[in-house]
């Protein structure tokens, strides 16, 4: 048993695709069967400019799909993501537009406002014991509420802060490779999934967060002191809905009070055709990023062909049923 | 007249595994057949083909005297064969007519139902057993043991001429185990045909007619099991002589009190509890089920919030008000559901062990040290014999002997001295569980401080250098271990209820 050689040579990148790798093996064939198709049916379907639409596409729900898996592998669920992501682009507008102060201050106060709100959801749950899915049901009726309140349902516009629309429009690997004209948006969701995916392949919070889904009474038998570490996940899932609430008011170049309800259902069922369980326990980032990717690459691919919108739906929603199905049936396979 | 059941040749292979290899099992009108055998020795799939779940590979099964092939619980149903599963598989919200006639309710027209001829039916197959149930009761009210009961009962309502039973007293106290064998014994004088699956030696001498024994898939032999002393039974089992070196009480008195429990209290289940245990010892808690011992470990760990007793660790008083207090005072629980309370069995063995002790392999900014959890797993496989592939295997995958092994070395890794096992050996083959014997002996002698809870007396006898015997939430007594204790003086102590609260008549 000598795999101290083996485990060192690992890379970061190699962790990331390693763990999901045969797990998510399925759902990468059906991505790449959803692009061939794609690309046969349509010749505008893989063109450059259009690969880039849907990798800026995949950025805002990639990200709350990561935030989504952190909470659904403790065996929770958060409703509040879209919402919440809303609620942090609204902040940002606040701290920006309203009060003047500069960029970086702005970004930090939607991540923190995200934190708090996750921290708060995580203490609903993990102190006061209200089951996950009733604990971020109010907190998204709360957070819809508190953004339309605070904007005065207006949308508030960054004209005023130069640079922030290049947050997530701008492209730093389009500067230095101009062939590669990849949005900063998506950048940031790659160094998100690339840290969530640290976290929780190679440290103490990831560890524990697996084990809570696992076994949460094990746990506390343990000696762990589950409740906190739980709020820590929601709160670091919050954060991350910051984020996401920074890229989607600076694609828009504004903070859109109304918008955010239907974005926490993509974002779970991105994560579900990534192959989490949603019993918790089990799950991968890149798995999530994959099912993100499907999302996208079938909205996408649908309106090249000029789908009808009702109808890309209804695929759409065909897909996750497709997609649990399979993982059940591989499932049953191993066992 | 020919057997109700004869199984000859039976052979069954699962991917990868010879399940079953020319098995040989008869049973007769109106007798007890204990099947005894290891976990994983076949037994169960030897009565899921008996009862239609699987199918066989190859062999006879002749039901009266003619050659059936049932494809399914249906099919075995309808043949005379009704199995009550270790685990009850009742819906706890409808009622125990209900229950018993699911799928197959008295109707009226228009598909309305006559819950009037429900009733009354189930009223009929409860008075040949004479019990007494409310059809009505909703089944999710009655203990275990009731449950069962209602288990057997539609079994029965199908006109069982065979009834499989596995583990059926798995989770019941002695009276109701009692209860339960007047009802297996009434149906054996009608004639019943019932195979009786156990671990629990002394049930067999209490109830069975003649024993079974299967080993790694194949047919050991059958033998009477009144004549045949439970030794030979277990060397049938094992395929050696089990045998138990005698207790040796080393002389503590000298030795400091690691723990003392004073004036602990919790609600109904716990009244004014008080004892000490020194370095070295191994306390027995023994009594009845349901007798508080459990609740006292969970009260001492903290994993339950007493309502008043002072714990002192060492000498020294310790505010303990969550598990990770008592972790921290040194203390550990090993809990008698594994599954639930002690392993996350979806994780890995090196994870299940570090789990305690993540602090210890946390760098700088919580990155996790792999290597040197790798490097403590795989030094307590060694020290501890877990048999596994690797320190990556999932605990699910490993057996009853090894996870609890991945549990004491989650505890030993977290320096814990003070160790709580409640029913050590639950769910364990025999030949792992003297295993299980010598290692707490070891750490005793290392200088562990061990608590064993046990509702088997032979094994707190078997291991206790002082017994403390608990009854309805009081510590009755705590008596010498060694042999001048006897497993009447427990019995005696376990059953002594106190005076005020004894009702007339018993």
């Amino acid at each position: 048993m000598t795999s101290a050689t083996e485990t060192k040579s690992k890379t970061l990148l190699s962790h990331l695709v390693d763990t999901g790798a045969h797990q998510k093996l399925l759902a990468f064939a059906s991505l790449i069967a959803l692009l061939i198709g794609f690309s046969i049916a349509s010749p505008n379907f893989m063109q450059t400019s259009n690969m880039i639409a849907i990798l800026q596409a995949t950025s805002v729900n990639g990200v709350l799909a990561v935030a989504a898996t952190l909470v659904i592998i403790t065996g929770g669920i958060d409703l509040s993501v879209g919402t919440l992501m809303t609620f942090c682009a609204v902040i940002a507008g606040v701290v920006l537009t309203y009060a003047g102060m500069p960029l970086p201050l702005g970004v930090a106060a939607a991540i923190g406002a995200g934190a708090f709100c996750g921290l708060c959801s995580g203490t609903f749950v993990a102190k006061m014991k209200i089951p996950p899915f009733i604990a971020t049901l109010g907190m998204m009726l709360i957070l819809k509420g508190l953004s339309l309140v605070i904007s005065g349902t207006r949308p508030i516009y960054f004209n005023d802060t130069p640079g922030f629309d290049q947050i997530s429009r701008g492209s730093l690997i389009g500067e230095i490779i101009p062939a590669l004209p990849i949005p900063n948006g998506v950048l940031i969701l790659f160094l998100v999934a690339l840290s969530a995916s640290y976290i929780l392949g190679r440290t103490v919070l990831g560890r524990y967060t697996f084990a809570l889904g696992s076994n949460e009474e094990a746990v506390r038998l343990s000696g762990v002191n589950t409740d906190a570490w739980k709020m820590g996940i929601y709160a670091l899932a919050g954060g991350i809905c910051g984020i996401a609430g920074i890229l989607i008011a600076s694609r828009l170049n504004s903070a859109q009070p109304a918008l955010g309800l239907g974005y926490e259902l993509e974002a779970i069922a991105a994560v579900v055709i990534g192959g989490t369980s949603l019993s918790g326990g089990r799950g991968t980032i890149l798995g999530t990023l994959i099912g993100a990717l499907i999302m996208a690459v079938l909205t996408n691919g649908l309106r090249v062909l000029s789908v009808a919108q009702e109808w890309q739906t209804v695929v759409t929603g065909a897909i996750i049923i497709l997609a649990v199905y399979a993982d059940m049936v591989r499932r049953r396979q191993t066992n | 007249m020919a057997p109700i059941v004869s199984m000859t040749g039976i052979e069954k292979r699962f991917p990868g595994v010879h399940a079953l290899k020319n098995v040989q099992f008869d049973l007769e009108a109106g007798e007890v057949h204990a099947l005894m055998g290891e976990n994983g020795a076949g037994k169960s799939t030897l009565m899921k083909i008996l009862s239609g779940i699987y199918s066989r590979d190859g062999g006879d099964l002749q039901i009266e005297g003619r050659s059936v092939s049932p494809d399914s619980p249906r099919a075995a149903q309808d043949l005379g064969i009704g199995i009550i599963h270790q685990e009850l598989s009742l819906m706890n919200d409808l009622t125990v007519a209900q229950n018993i006639f699911i799928g197959r309710e008295p109707r009226k027209s228009f598909g309305r139902l006559d819950e009037a001829a429900l009733n009354a039916q189930t009223a009929e197959i409860f008075a040949p057993m004479n019990l007494t149930l409310d059809p009505k009761a909703p089944v999710g009210s009655l203990t275990i043991a009731r449950q069962q009961m209602v288990e057997i009962a539609k079994a029965l309502s199908y006109r069982s001429k065979v009834l499989i039973m596995d583990e059926p007293t798995a989770a019941l106290n002695e009276a109701e185990i009692a209860e339960l064998f007047v009802i297996i014994r009434r149906l054996r004088a009608e004639g019943v045909g019932i195979v009786y699956i156990s671990h629990k030696m002394d049930e067999l001498k209490r109830i069975a007619d003649r024993v079974t024994v299967m080993r790694d898939g194949e047919y050991v032999g059958t033998v009477d099991a009144i004549a045949t002393p439970i030794n030979q039974i277990i060397a049938m089992m094992v395929g050696r002589e089990v045998k138990d070196d005698p207790l040796d009480v080393p002389d503590l008195s000298q030795a400091e009190i690691a723990l003392e429990v004073r004036g602990l209290s919790r609600g109904r289940e716990i009244h004014d509890v008080s004892f000490s245990v020194r370095k070295g010892e191994i306390l027995g808690f023994a009594g009845l089920m349901g007798a508080g011992r459990t609740e006292v470990a969970r009260a001492i760990f903290g994993a339950d919030l007493r309502d008043a007793g002072d714990i002192r660790v060492h000498g020294q008083a310790v505010p303990i008000a969550s598990p990770s207090d008592a972790v921290r005072a040194g203390i550990g629980y090993l809990s008698e559901d594994r599954k639930h309370f002690g392993l996350a069995t979806g994780m890995s063995l090196r994870d299940n062990i570090a789990l305690a002790s993540m602090h210890r392999f946390t760098r700088r900014g919580g990155a996790l040290n792999d290597d040197a959890m790798r490097d403590a797993a795989q030094g307590y496989i060694r020290q501890l014999g877990i048999r596994t592939p690797s320190d990556t295997q999932e605990v699910r995958l490993l057996s009853g002997g090894n996870q609890q092994k991945v549990v004491i070395a989650k505890w030993l890794l977290r320096d814990c001295d003070i160790l709580i096992f409640d029913e050590p050996t639950r769910g364990i083959d025999v030949g792992a569980k003297s295993e299980i014997y010598k290692l707490l002996e070891e750490l005793a002698a290392q200088g562990k401080t061990i608590i064993v809870i046990s509702s088997e007396l032979p094994e707190i006898m078997r291991l206790s250098h002082r017994i403390a015997v608990m009854c309805e939430g009081r510590l009755t007594g705590i008596l010498q271990g060694g042999t001048e204790t006897t497993q009447e003086d427990i019995m005696k102590l376990a059953t002594q209820r106190e005076a005020a609260m004894q009702p007339t008549g018993t």
